[in-house]
């Protein structure tokens, strides 16, 4: 049966400006809180990738004669930290790392929960019933505990840390994953695509991604948010990336003595993570309510 | 394929086997029970959503189906659709047995179905035009070829193709929808249509436009429907033979005047008299049923009705009633008190049942 | 009722079942010889070996499940590697801090987050609901740890108001409901309640704002109610919600507290997971991360009921 749909051809885009997609970009165009958080990650994600084009200092580079610069101190725009390289430097190399270790874990649950809770919302039954219990099981962490819990049996290290986030967010992705495509699944036009003689696997590019694809993405956009501040933490912990690696994190872990000496640098790290955090957060909110197009 | 973009093909039509004498489409013995999970501390138990169902609808006409909701309408539709696997039965179209003459993959160019709600059964990210499409795609039509068969379509139910192929179903009205359901559903030639509650959610003046298209495209195609509706004034504009369902099992049959003029099932003459009739004259005085159906996890044994019958006897809960041939004109009823000799005080006398 | 109850009791053995399975687990997912932890660096290969069959790691590793899950169900959990007590009294001993700490931050965070949230949900698009939402979302973003340590740079450091670490005067582990502890209390609280205030007020702002949308409400206000008694109504029906997710909140500080409890020294349940990890003391990582999600499940398990006695529609469905 796939057979014979395989070479039938792709559907077209619909070469209209009506089009769903189109006109949840158009509403989120107009929504100046989402395209400001858009601009300012955009702005902290391109600074970390081309960070050795922005003729920063060396951010490996110490100074013990110039430890603990205040903010605004000249070469030192953003103070020195208790070794005495370079905030500013650090901080947008800093992004580097603390990006990687936030984002990577939701992309990867993102693919691997997706096509769980896909399968397990599509095919149904005793499928449903392992993935979903196994899940189930997973929700009896506090995602906190389970990511430390896996930490800290792992070891330190990046990967561990990814590896542990992952875990983390992949039941939540499933978990919502299935229920969007059980609600879909059930909705009758993809009856109705059954009732034409569509196999499972046209039914699906063809009906249930474009409806099913949105909800999940715009949950863990939510959810990057969250791994933000949980990679941070298990670096700050001191679980995740090692000295002397730049990384949000872990510079508060190594600044949190200087707090008596100069605060508001020892501060500025998390800075970056607050304000990564709420743009996604704020984003997430925005797509949100973007796609939420009733007639 | 080598047709030319420009130019609409159709699918054709399934092949016309049997010749006007054999039923398009016989339906003999589809049972449907659905497991409900027990509770903790009891068995599961079933709900015998249709049980033993049986008829044949003729090419060309319109057979209906009533019935309170719960009766088993719908599951019978999903079960002739096959988008649900049955528990026993035969559905034979145009003399072929599906799934061994006839694949289920021909079965569906045959045979189609228009959903209750429109907004629900169109994919909210497909243009209109892409969602009639689909199917004829499905069959191996090129995309150029089933779009314009989409427009051609389209004007067929009354709808600008230039204004609406583009449109997305949240962009049009509940009735202009149900159009474009109609459109879908023909887009693979079909020679049986189910329409399943397909007018019930939409206006009474809107209901009135759709039913006259459907009457005007079942002559234009030649087609075959079987009309599923809770509105009994409804089903009887437009079929030509009615059945009534419930509780998962026809209890009465028949051309729709007879049965409508002569009710042989008291549950039909209830569902009749509870009818509102804008003529004081011709109201019944039989009483409109009480009560709520059974639970249909739990059926009542013998006849199904005779827990709200108000001419029930103890035959009733003991034995349950075949459909019996009451008149040569094809009116079957299953009710002792139809049929002759059965034991019920109002039964016919006579020579005894078979 | 007694059945809803029935039912959930016996769903919840599966779950405390794979729970155990999954920590009895950590410990073999754990890079190398388990027993590396255990092991003087220079044991002999005779002790090595008297070891393995003491901790039961030369057994089949369902086996081994089994021996453990029979112990844990009589409250052995082993003992600490680093202290050599028994993990179970260490463990129990923290999470009375853990709890002290988490119902303090319930408390301002419940309290806030239902104060801010009705608010926003009944004057939706006002100033309120602006303010609120951008509290609520800064809440939820915040990383708390660095939170933490913004509030001791101020309260501490620059003020001096209040103490930065530690659980009461003179770093001693006992206790006691005066100032002079209660003040240690009062920054970890505080920092702990950011996330449930914003969660909790984000959740009950959409309840109040579904509640108040639907038909009921133009029905009491039409039959002359005054806009109090809608307002009783609407909490009524956001009650059940609002009462799982808090329930779910109380769940999350209690057992995801390691990072603020790092931040200030307090002797809790994630302090010594903290220093389980580092340590490297694997029983006492287990047994710490048992007992908080059993805890855990149990608390689910309660606020389930809860929410069904107060919701007439859960028992049906």
């Amino acid at each position: 049966m796939t057979a014979i749909t395989e070479t039938a051809p792709q559907t077209a885009p619909a070469g209209n400006a009506r089009g769903y997609w189109s006109t949840v970009g158009r509403r989120l165009l107009r929504d100046k809180v989402s395209i400001a958080c858009a601009l300012i990650l955009l702005l902290i994600l391109l600074s970390a990738i081309f960070a050795p084009y922005l003729h920063l200092a060396d951010p490996y580079q110490g100074s013990m004669i110039r430890r603990l610069k205040p903010i605004g101190t000249p070469n030192y725009p953003l103070g020195s930290d208790e070794l005495g390289r370079d905030m500013l430097a650090r901080l947008i190399y800093g992004g580097r790392l603390s990006l990687l270790i936030g984002i990577l874990p939701v992309v990867l649950a993102f693919v691997f929960g997706t096509s769980l809770g896909l399968v397990a919302g599509y095919v149904g039954g005793k499928v449903n019933t392992a993935i979903m219990r196994t899940v189930d099981v997973f929700y009896a962490f506090p995602s906190v505990l389970l990511a430390i819990a896996i930490s800290g049996a792992l070891g330190a290290g990046i990967t561990n840390s990814i590896v542990s986030l992952t875990v983390v967010f992949l039941p939540q992705i499933t978990r919502v994953a299935e229920s969007v495509t059980t609600g879909v699944r059930n909705m009758d036009f993809v009856e109705a695509a059954r009732a034409s003689g569509a196999g499972p696997i046209t039914i699906m590019r063809v009906h249930m991604l474009g409806n099913v694809l949105g909800p999940i993405f715009v949950y863990a956009t939510g959810l990057i948010s969250v791994s933000m501040i949980l990679a941070a933490g298990l670096s700050f912990l001191g679980l995740g990336t090692k000295p002397p690696e730049p990384e949000w994190g872990l510079m508060l872990n190594t600044l949190r003595t200087a707090i008596y000496v100069n605060p508001w640098v020892a501060a500025l790290p998390g800075v970056m993570i607050f304000a990564v955090s709420i743009c996604f957060n704020l984003l997430s909110d925005g797509m949100r309510s973007a796609m939420d197009i009733r007639n | 394929m080598t047709q030319i973009a420009d130019v609409p093909d159709r699918l054709e039509p399934i092949e016309d086997l049997g010749g006007a004498a054999q039923p398009l489409l016989r339906v003999d013995g589809l049972t449907k029970h659905f497991p409900v999970r027990g509770g903790l501390f009891s068995a599961a138990k079933t709900v015998r959503a249709v049980d033993d169902v049986s008829f044949a609808i003729a090419k060309g006409e319109t057979v209906g189906i009533v019935g309170e909701s719960g009766c088993g309408k719908s599951t019978t539709a999903r079960l002739l659709m096959h988008l649900m696997p049955r528990n026993a039965g035969d559905i034979v179209y145009d003399g072929r047995a599906v799934g061994r003459e006839l694949s289920l993959r021909e079965l569906r160019r045959g045979m189609q179905m228009v959903f209750q709600d429109s907004y629900a059964s169109l994919n909210p990210r497909l243009t209109i035009e892409e969602s009639i499409a689909f199917g004829p795609k499905v069959h191996g039509m090129a995309d150029a070829t089933a779009r314009a068969l989409a427009r051609e379509l389209l004007g067929k139910v009354g709808l600008r193709p230039e204004t609406f192929a583009n449109r997305y179903p949240h962009e049009v009205s509940g009735g202009q929808r149900q159009r474009v359901n109609i459109a879908r559903a023909l887009a693979l030639s079909p020679r049986l249509v189910i329409l399943d509650e397909a007018v019930s959610a939409l206006d009474k003046s809107v209901e009135a436009q759709v039913l006259n298209l459907l009457v005007d495209l079942k002559r234009e195609f030649g087609l075959t429907y079987l009309f599923i509706s809770h509105d009994l004034n409804v089903v009887r504009y437009i079929s030509d033979r009615v059945l009534v369902m419930y509780l998962g099992e026809v209890v009465e049959l028949g051309p729709v005047d007879q049965v409508w003029d002569q009710p042989a099932h008291p549950y039909t003459r209830a569902l009749l008299a509870a009818m509102p009739s804008s003529d004081p004259d011709k109201r019944t005085e039989v009483p409109p049923i009480t009560g709520d159906p059974p639970n249909p996890i739990d059926p009542p044994a013998g006849c199904r009705f005779h827990t709200r019958c108000p001419f029930a006897e103890p035959l009733c809960g003991q034995a349950s009633p075949k459909l019996t041939e009451l008149d040569p004109s094809g009116h079957q009823a299953a009710c002792f008190m139809a049929i002759p000799g059965s034991g019920h005080s109002r039964a016919p006398r006579g020579e005894t049942a078979r | 009722m007694l059945v809803y109850i029935a039912r959930r009791l016996v769903y919840v053995i599966p779950i405390v079942v794979s729970v155990a399975l999954v920590c009895f687990m950590l410990v073999h997912i754990t890079p190398g010889d388990p027993l590396v932890a255990v092991l003087p660096a220079d044991a002999s290969q005779e002790l090595a070996a008297q070891l393995r069959a003491a901790y039961g790691f030369d057994r089949p590793l369902p086996v081994q499940f089994g021996l453990w899950l029979w112990k844990a169900l009589h409250g052995d959990l082993g003992n600490s590697i680093a202290t050599g007590r028994p993990v179970l009294s260490e463990v129990l001993r923290a999470v009375g801090n853990t709890v002290t700490l988490a119902i303090a931050a319930a408390i301002i965070g419940f309290s806030f987050g239902l104060l801010f949230g009705l608010l926003a949900g009944y004057f939706r698009d006002s100033w309120i609901d602006k303010v609120s939402t951008s509290i609520a979302i800064a809440g939820v973003s915040v990383p708390h740890y660095w939170l933490g340590m913004v509030l001791v740079i101020i309260f501490s450091v620059q003020l001096n108001w209040l103490p930065a670490v530690g659980a009461g005067p003179g770093g001693s582990g006992q206790w006691g409901w005066d100032w002079a502890h209660l003040k240690y209390l009062v920054l970890p609280a505080i920092t702990t309640s950011v996330i449930p205030m914003g969660i909790v007020t984000r959740t009950v702002r959409a309840l109040t704002g579904d509640i108040l949308s639907q038909d009921f409400v133009e029905a009491l206000r039409a039959k002359g109610l005054r806009e109090t008694q809608v307002f009783r109504h609407v909490l009524k029906n956001a009650a059940p919600t609002a009462l799982a997710v808090m329930g779910l909140q109380l769940g999350y500080m209690l057992g995801g507290s390691i990072l603020i409890e790092t931040v200030f020294s307090w002797p809790g349940s994630g302090l010594l997971l903290n220093s389980a990890i580092f340590q490297r003391d694997l029983p006492l990582l287990q047994g710490t991360i048992l007992v908080l999600a059993l805890f855990f499940v149990f608390l689910n398990l309660v606020v389930d009921i809860a929410q069904a006695a107060i919701d007439p529609r859960i028992k049906r469905a």
